[in-house]
């Protein structure tokens, strides 16, 4: 490990900039992973298993690449899971009355696109700082939809409607496919449009940002708006894959989003990062979970790793862009 | 007021004094070889320029610098000012402009803070007590108010009250003031004055710094001139004229050239600002500025030159008034004004002006995106591109367009911040202290920069504590004082003095 760090695989600098050297370790650290885990266990490298890993990654995928966007604007978005459970229950909701799941789709992303909505706007008009202003919409969702489900489980959607969390299109899962569009879209968004640019420029100095002239809280109201949107997508996808939609589907999904961002190389300061790294962070993480599982250790060390594993990532990027100064 | 007018110096010893005082920071010399007394019971005002040396010469005599090279003496007798703890021993005592009170706590736990009588209790305080020892400091400087008062129900006046009754508590013997009367009004101002005089009667020595001549005739036993970090003369009130102390303040010209051509007539009006006022303090702001023109905003700092800037950019708020550019009253954020070819060259380049972690092409595209790429979809070759014609255009050395921003040099920084509005194609150019901390050679080539760029129809408003440069380079200025316009310089009367005179507080 001490060879890669002190240089021994340095791509040149004078061509790649500092994120495409962040995402060309993370990279490296995938594939180290993989190299481990195919040695260690038979069943790894099988394709059920990969396929399997591509579509848990690609769940974490959705939600974190809207957090993402906010993050690269220095700010936190605490509500995605509680926005993903409580866009479920009302998609689901929508499906079982107007058994339209076209209507049930718009109605989860619409939802999901208002929470953010409103987030940017307690960000932006009301100026609370993101990380309060989203986690007490965290509570305000996670209020909403209890009382709204009442305990209640919504079961059993049209077939149709199933095969986009659980499907398959020539070998290959349907949200593997959703995975690569949103990821080749949000690259898009984040490295060739200007808004992609006014956001980074807004996350390395809000200040100077707006002195510049770019409409700072239009921007944020955007970010915030799709990192609600990517939730309601995500929560379409697990009402799908899992058939039903209960009031704690979104507890255990904002977490390990945000690992997935910090692995993958965004900074919480903001300014830094890509979606593409937070692609990596997203399969960083289940590939290690999944080796863990394959290796039969026992589960309730997993939150401990993915603890260890984010603390590594950040260090060693503090470390290689102090060096970089 | 009579008792405060000049006495003489009884005692021949001084109670403090600073022989050969120097200070260096990394590029400036603060102060050099600078010697200062303070008598017993005398007010001495200290006067200067904007970096003239008065902070300095105040943060060395209470301890937070600490003096490269120097002596001090107290009461005749050798002693050391390492620390903000030996100054307190010798009795001094800062009154900053910013207060140093805690709002929550009352006057009483203000005074006494970290001081308190302990009560019975380990751990309490004895409250009987250290408001009894309040109310007794309270009275000794005359200030009648009840001291279990919450620091943050009192006006300005009475916290400064308060700061000085710690200050008192603490023996203080010579207390330092920085502009004490700058947020004061009139009726709180003699009031003050009313306590000098007592504190002088009781023996305190007094160091006054002030910006208003009123003031320094008032008040002053002597006075001490600083500029450029050097002690350049000590004078009693009554051997000067009010001109004679501006002349000392400003020096004569340091003979530094440059390049400006002078159009023979103004272009036509490009921002016209009428009655601006703004709660950032500025009220009833005119302003003309043609194509052409390089237009100087002076005073000092903190009479409303930044803010009259922020509120023209859109920045800040504004109350009243019109802001009229290019024939069409504007308003609204940054970003409108951006787009209609305002630019803002901001104070602090560091914090306002770049995003330090990013590129030098990101910084210098940023505010050009929406004219370069007007599809919406960016494109980093083409950014590179119009990035490397700056850089060649400016002559910003770096070793490419893909550098961090935050590793050049300040010059080569600020070029970047004028270059990101090039490339906006501005047609407004306000500076706001272009050349702060950039070496001289920079500083020229900043200067041919707007230069080159008001000839080819661009205009520029340029905010200046350099009242040299303005002289040199602006076609004509503004001069402002306490939020206001204090008064307009034609080319011919632009002179040092006459921006100084204008920009001092006549009371």
């Amino acid at each position: 490990m001490t060879d890669i760090t002190k240089g021994a695989i340095v791509p040149p600098r004078s061509f790649l900039s500092q994120d495409a050297i962040q995402v060309f370790y993370r990279l490296l650290a995938a594939l180290l992973i993989c190299a481990v885990l195919a040695v260690l266990s038979d069943s790894f490298l099988s394709l059920g298993n990969i396929l399997n890993v591509l579509r848990q990654a690609s769940l974490t995928f959705f939600i974190a690449s809207g957090l993402t966007l906010v993050v690269l604007t220095a700010g936190l978005d605490l509500s995605v899971g509680a926005n993903v459970a409580l866009s479920a229950c009302i998609a689901g909701t929508v499906i079982h009355k107007t058994g339209s799941p076209a209507l049930g789709i718009l109605t989860g992303l619409a939802c999901g696109g208002i929470v953010g909505l409103l987030n940017g706007i307690m960000v932006t008009a009301l100026r609370i700082p993101s990380f309060i202003a989203t986690y007490g919409m965290l509570w305000v969702l996670n209020g909403l939809t209890y009382w709204y489900m009442a305990g209640e489980t919504l079961h059993g959607f049209p077939a149709g409607f199933r095969q986009i969390g659980s499907g398959y299109l020539f070998g290959l899962p349907i949200p593997v496919y959703l995975l690569l569009v949103f990821l080749g879209i949000g690259t898009l968004f984040a490295q060739r449009t200007i808004w992609g640019q006014e956001i980074y420029a807004i996350g390395a100095n809000p200040v100077a940002a707006r002195l510049s002239g770019i409409p700072v809280a239009r921007r944020l109201l955007l970010v915030y708006a799709v990192s609600g949107t990517m939730a309601g997508l995500a929560s379409i996808i697990f009402l799908s894959r899992l058939n039903s939609a209960e009031a704690d589907i979104g507890e255990s999904l904002t977490l390990p989003a945000i690992a997935a961002v910090l692995i993958g190389g965004t900074s919480l300061f903001g300014g830094v990062g890509t979606v593409f790294g937070t692609f990596i962070g997203a399969l960083i993480l289940t590939l290690v979970l999944n080796g863990m599982n394959l290796l039969s250790v026992n589960a309730n060390w997993q939150p401990l790793v993915t603890g260890v594993i984010v603390i590594l990532a950040v260090w060693l990027d503090m470390k290689t862009r102090r060096r970089a100064q | 007021m009579s008792d405060a007018l000049p006495i003489e110096v009884t005692s021949p010893v001084p109670l403090l004094e600073l022989r050969g005082i120097s200070k260096e920071f990394p590029g400036v010399k603060a102060l050099d070889d600078v010697s200062f007394a303070v008598y017993p019971g005398e007010v001495h005002m200290l006067l200067g320029e904007n970096g003239a040396g008065k902070s300095s010469l105040m943060k060395v005599l209470c301890g937070a610098y600490r003096a490269d090279a120097g002596e001090f003496y107290h009461n005749g007798e050798k002693v050391a000012i390492s620390s903000t703890a030996d100054a307190q021993k010798l009795g001094i005592a800062v009154i900053f402009q910013e207060f140093s009170l805690v709002p929550y706590l009352d006057i009483a736990q203000n005074i006494f803070l970290g001081r308190e009588p302990k009560g019975r209790i380990p751990g309490t305080i004895d409250r009987r007590k250290i408001l009894a020892d309040a109310k007794r400091v309270l009275d000794t400087i005359g200030f009648d108010i009840d001291p279990s008062t919450t620091v943050d129900k009192l006006g300005v006046a009475q916290q400064q009250m308060v700061e000085i009754a710690k200050a008192i508590s603490q023996n203080a013997r010579i207390l330092v003031m920085d502009e004490p009367t700058a947020a004061l009004s009139d009726r709180e101002t003699e009031l003050l004055f009313a306590l000098i005089a007592r504190l002088k009667a009781d023996g305190v020595s007094i160091v006054y710094i002030s910006h208003r001549m009123a003031e320094v005739f008032a008040l002053g036993d002597r006075i001490t001139v600083l500029r450029d970090g050097r002690r350049i003369d000590g004078v009693r009130p009554a051997d000067v004229t009010p001109d004679q102390l501006v002349r000392m303040m400003v020096g004569r010209n340091v003979d530094m050239t440059y390049p400006r051509h002078f159009a023979d007539k103004p272009g036509e009006l490009l921002l016209e600002v009428k009655g601006l006022t703004a709660p950032t303090g500025i009220s009833d702001v005119n302003i003309e500025v043609r194509r052409g023109e390089i237009v100087g905003l002076c005073g000092l700092v903190g009479s409303g030159r930044s803010e009259v800037a922020r509120a023209i950019f859109g920045a800040d708020p504004v109350t009243s008034g019109e802001i009229i550019f290019d024939g069409k009253s504007i308003s609204g954020e940054p970003d409108l004004a951006a787009r209609r070819g305002i630019a803002l060259i901001p104070e602090s380049r560091k914090s306002e002006g770049l995003a330090l972690l990013r590129s030098v092409s990101d910084n210098l595209v940023v505010s050009a995106l929406r004219k370069l790429f007007p599809s919406g979809l960016f494109d980093q070759r083409s950014a590179q591109r119009t990035s490397d014609g700056l850089i060649r255009q400016l002559r910003i050395a770096t070793p490419s367009a893909r550098q961090t921003v935050g590793l050049l040099s300040g010059g080569n920084q600020q070029k970047v911040v004028i270059g990101k509005w090039l490339a906006a194609g501005s047609k407004l150019f306000i500076f706001d202290e272009p050349t702060r901390g950039i070496d001289i050679g920079a500083k020229s080539e900043i200067f041919a920069l707007i230069d080159r760029l008001v000839a080819e129809g661009a205009a520029a408003l340029m905010i200046s504590s350099e009242q040299v440069e303005i002289c040199h380079v602006c076609d004509r200025a503004y001069v402002m004082r306490e939020g206001r316009i204090a008064g307009h310089l034609t080319r011919s009367e632009l002179t040092e003095e006459n921006i100084v005179r204008l920009g001092m507080h006549h009371a």
